[in-house]
């Protein structure tokens, strides 16, 4: 899994909102990769941070208020944050395209599906026909599992159920083979039976055409049920990454232990959940120390003072908390010794 | 046994369709069509199911804030279906709601302890300073401080409105709490803490809950009996315990196995039902599920399966487990 290469590279990404309240760090030195034909899974709580920073990977930030102020975000060889707005048209769709959580905002409703896919065929194959861009359509729909295609690209969006409306959303954003598919929350606003066919949907197209996905969720889930590796935001930073067997198994972090406690379990009756003292904190309304600090059970003198690293546990696993600054010191000597 | 608190027999919602100009009813939506359910003092009913099911339709009518087409309900031995308006707007000191959005449910303008205050007033409880003092008892019962009581609505966050939204509901003591969808627009964290404040008011308080929700995982952890519900019936009424282990009706069963399980090594074999739920304007014939079903019968597409116990506690209606289907 870990010899796979990597795609794309977030480093140290810094997204700002200039609001009248002041300057907000929504994204607040963030760092992470995704891998050639993995699904990456970013899980936290509103205002973590997790789709500002989708959105900023794909040079969407609402601006103004919004701007990246900082870091950088390579795709083969490019820094995205550089490019002008035309040239980071190009890279969207065909290198990264993205999904929304509520298909019906995100399609026209005074065209048809036909014509909606149709045009972002058109817009990266200028030189096809619109007898070549149709034939693109009907098999990107046949493609993502949507009934009798051929009748289908003459209905207009309200005539389609939420569940269709998400397909014909993936089909769109997969028209033009993009190496990363960020989904943004694709399955909240779906019911339970479709949200699994979605899934299920997500997983297979991921297996057949390699395509990489970043999976936003605040649903753990989901996460379990879909991804290889997992980053978990707090406050607007990465508190811990690993694959998806450590984070659950062995979470590191308090945040995301406290979060996997407090989920109910369907499959036995938990007697009384575990819940994180205190409130959600608005983005940018902790600047110093540990973004967590002030709900942690373990928190200790220095905690509310410096923001800890985000240390390496193990080859594959990092955290961002004091207590296991020494773990990592551990697995340095332990490589020192080894070589 | 203890005596059940609420009986509902034969409820049903049927919205008519107008069409053209002179408004003429040209078709109806059966939103509810005839639920029977009853619960016992002090336990927790959970009702499930997807969107349009009938789940907040059905908890809507047994506060009568719809009035139902058909059916009775009967509360602590009075027939609430049968009162005038008057009589009803008294009985609803017993019976209260909590509803799903805390943002919509409070009004911005007016403080926390005016929102507190005013079922006392409607139902003409206490003096202005024993309301006072009660509204300070209930901020702390639910977690927050009496100097809330000065704050207007939008000073809190999503989780603290919905602790106001609960101590509105107690401040009547009601016997019966209707929750309808109570932590759905909370994060995780802040829905484990209004979990765990609703069970813990429940044993101090004696209350009844019925909870209205569509996360299983959620309705498995506070219900004691879980009701599924299904474009406007109740297909499974089972102990929390036995509809889990073992679901019986097969939307139950897709139902179940489609929640995606917190845990990455657990794995199942997953009944993906096909399509979307039908339109409730146009129902299928017979079993509404026929049309998903992956066990659909002949008998299916024409006959209406009936909620029938087949084992202790645990009531299903589908042909596959009454004598009839089984020939």
């Amino acid at each position: 899994m870990s010899d796979r290469k990597e795609l794309l590279q977030v480093r140290g990404l810094q997204t700002t909102f200039f609001t009248d309240d002041g300057e907000i760090p929504a994204v607040d030195n963030v760092d992470f990769s995704v891998r050639e034909g993995e699904i990456l899974g970013i899980v936290g709580e509103s205002g973590c941070g997790k789709s500002v920073s989708a959105l900023s990977i794909m040079g969407l930030v609402p601006s103004p208020p919004g701007k990246i102020t900082g870091g950088q975000i390579i795709f083969d060889g490019k820094d995205l944050t550089k490019l002008s707005q035309k040239e980071m048209r190009k890279v969207r769709g065909n290198d990264v395209a993205m999904i929304f959580q509520e298909p019906m905002t995100s399609l026209n409703p005074l065209f048809t599906i036909g014509n909606q896919l149709m045009e972002a065929v058109l817009i990266h194959h200028k030189d096809w026909s619109k007898k070549q861009a149709r034939n693109r359509a009907v098999e990107m729909m046949q493609l993502v599992g949507l009934p009798r295609a051929e009748e289908l690209i003459k209905e207009y969006p309200h005539q389609l159920s939420g569940g269709m409306r998400q397909r014909v959303m993936i089909a769109m954003a997969l028209v033009c083979d993009p190496k990363v598919l960020i989904a943004d929350e694709p399955t909240t606003a779906l019911d339970v039976t479709i949200q699994a066919q979605i899934l299920q949907l997500m997983k297979e197209l991921n297996k057949r055409l390699n395509t990489a996905v970043i999976m936003i969720t605040h649903d753990l889930g989901v996460v379990a049920e879909t991804c290889e590796r997992v980053i978990v935001m707090y406050g607007g930073q990465v508190v811990e990454e690993g694959p998806v067997q450590l984070i659950f198994n062995d979470p590191q972090h308090p945040y995301t232990k406290g979060l996997i406690q407090s989920v109910p379990d369907m499959r036995f009756k938990k007697q009384r959940l575990y819940s994180i003292p205190g409130s959600v904190p608005k983005p940018g309304s902790i600047r110093t120390g540990c973004r967590f600090a002030a709900r942690c059970e373990f928190v200790l003198d220095q905690c509310s003072v410096t923001n800890p690293d985000l240390y390496q546990t193990s080859p594959v696993h990092n955290t961002r908390c004091f207590l296991y600054e020494e773990k990592e010191v551990s697995l340095i000597d332990r490589a020192v010794v080894e070589s | 046994m203890t005596e059940p608190l609420l009986k509902v027999k034969g409820l049903k919602k049927y919205f008519p369709i107008h069409r053209g100009m002179l408004g003429k009813v040209s078709g109806q939506v059966k939103a509810v069509d005839d639920v029977s359910f009853y619960v016992n003092k002090g336990e927790t009913l959970g009702i499930v199911g997807e969107s349009g099911c009938g789940k907040s339709t059905t908890g809507r009518m047994l506060m009568r804030l719809l009035e139902p087409t058909e059916g009775s309900i009967e509360f602590d031995g009075k027939l609430l279906s049968d009162l005038s308006k008057e009589e009803m707007r008294k009985a609803r000191r017993e019976i209260q709601m909590v509803f799903q959005d805390p943002y919509a449910s409070l009004n911005p303008r007016h403080s926390i302890g005016k929102i507190l205050e005013e079922p006392l007033i409607v139902h003409g409880i206490g003096d202005a300073r024993e309301r006072k003092k009660k509204v300070i008892e209930f901020l702390e019962i639910v977690g927050l401080s009496s100097y809330h009581a000065k704050r207007y609505p939008h000073q809190f966050s999503g989780g603290q409105r919905q602790r106001i939204g609960i101590a509105r509901a107690l401040m009547t003591n009601p016997k019966l709490i209707i929750a309808d969808e109570p932590v759905s627009a909370l994060d995780v964290s802040i829905q484990a803490q209004v979990l765990n404040l609703m069970q813990d008011l429940q044993k101090e308080l004696k209350l009844t809950y019925i909870f209205i929700a569509h996360d299983l995982g959620v309705v498995r952890h506070i219900s004691d009996r879980v009701g599924v519900m299904y474009l406007g019936k109740m297909v499974e009424l089972a102990d929390s315990e036995s509809l889990y282990s073992n679901p019986l009706h097969p939307y139950s069963k897709a139902l179940l196995s489609a929640v995606p399980v917190p845990d990455p090594n657990f794995t199942r074999e997953q009944i993906l039902i096909k399509g979307d739920i039908p339109s409730p304007s146009n129902p299928p014939t017979g079993c509404t599920f026929h049309t998903r079903c992956p066990f659909k019968m002949e008998i299916c597409t024409k006959v209406v399966p009936v909620l029938t116990e087949v084992e202790k506690g645990h009531s299903v209606a589908c042909h596959l487990y009454n004598e009839q289907g089984q020939q």
